[in-house]
């Protein structure tokens, strides 16, 4: 691991050490946090993964009707009869703060008119088109509600992701590049001490040798 | 609150039926088509985009784009060949992407 190289002074060790507080401080709030995001998640994408089971099946449903109804009737008059007249339906998007992350929450509201959501005559279209158009107004909520708990799941996925590789750099680099830093710094100083010592050590027995000798040439 | 729609692109049997019920239907036959529709889509006011599956598994990364983005929600859904699956296996790869592992699907 790449060492971080630093003045071996004290000011510096209480430098790295304000850090290290910092680092573990975050580390803690991070991981945490990955831990909410992660149950948030899981029970998402549990529902995601039933409405989607359920959607799915009830969208085969109605492909059914609806192919029925194409082999009933020509393509044009299936074209004609849906396309006319076109209804607008109206999507409202706000958004939600789900653990710091702003996920869409969507409502979609239909302008009511005639007959069962039918917009077209009934002259010429065959009952399987009226099947298939009623079966998939039914559907709209959950195919709504699908879209909003696909994408929030999509959203906490990415920012699990980030938040995990956060909490990994935080643990296994900063942290302890930080630790080794701070030892590497006291080890150095503590050779300094001992090396202080020594010296001054040394330096006495000089002095003190000096001193004898300059006792004994006195009385010789 | 701003108003937005929501769109379906697909090929004409499967989504002809969306006109009905107030979406806005595009009709493509080809995945880059779908690719090119979605794309034009996504910068208009569209907030959900559903998109069927035999096109959608060919054009992953097109769809990858707009994965991190708050909108629009790009979904797939089956077209009229019934359900590829292609949906359930991507809610299982924003689990591995999440947890690092399927947890979810494993049997």
């Amino acid at each position: 691991m790449a060492e971080i190289q630093v003045n071996p002074t004290r000011m510096e060790m209480k430098k790295l050490q304000g850090r290290l507080a910092t680092a573990r401080r975050g580390h803690k709030l991070l991981k945490d946090k990955r831990d909410e995001l992660m149950k948030q998640f899981l029970d998402i994408v549990r529902a995601n993964k039933e409405l989607r089971e359920s959607v799915e099946a009830r969208l085969a449903a109605v492909h059914d009707s609806m192919s029925l109804a194409a082999a009933l009737s020509s393509r044009k008059m299936l074209e004609e009869a849906l396309i006319l007249p076109k209804r607008e339906g109206v999507l409202e998007v706000s958004s939600q703060n789900r653990m710091s992350v702003e996920v869409p929450v969507f409502r979609f509201t239909l302008p009511e008119n005639g007959a069962a959501g039918c917009n077209y005559g009934f002259a010429f279209t065959s009952g399987e088109l009226d099947d298939a158009v009623v079966s998939l107004s039914a559907l709209l909520p959950d195919l709504v509600r699908l879209a909003e708990l696909e994408k929030t799941a999509q959203m906490l996925a990415e920012e699990i992701e980030k938040t995990r590789r956060r909490v990994n750099a935080l643990e296994y680099i900063m942290i302890p590049r930080y630790q080794s830093g701070i030892r590497s710094i006291k080890m150095k100083l503590d050779e300094n001490e001992r090396g202080n010592a020594v010296r001054l050590m040394k330096v006495k027995d000089m002095a003190l040798a000096r001193e004898r000798e300059a006792a004994r040439r006195r009385q010789a | 609150m701003e108003a937005y729609k929501i769109g379906v692109i697909g090929d004409t049997e499967s989504v002809i039926g969306f006109l009905a019920v107030g979406f806005s239907v595009f009709t493509v036959t080809s995945a880059e088509e779908a690719a090119r529709e979605l794309a034009r889509r996504a910068k208009e006011n569209y907030a959900i985009l559903f998109l069927t599956e035999n096109f959608a598994k060919d054009i992953p990364d097109a769809i990858a784009v707009y994965k991190d983005l708050p909108l629009p929600a790009v979904i797939t859904i089956p077209g009229r060949g019934g359900s590829l699956g292609y949906g359930l296996a991507n809610i299982k790869r924003s689990v591995e992407r999440a947890v690092g592992a399927d947890i979810l699907f494993k049997e």
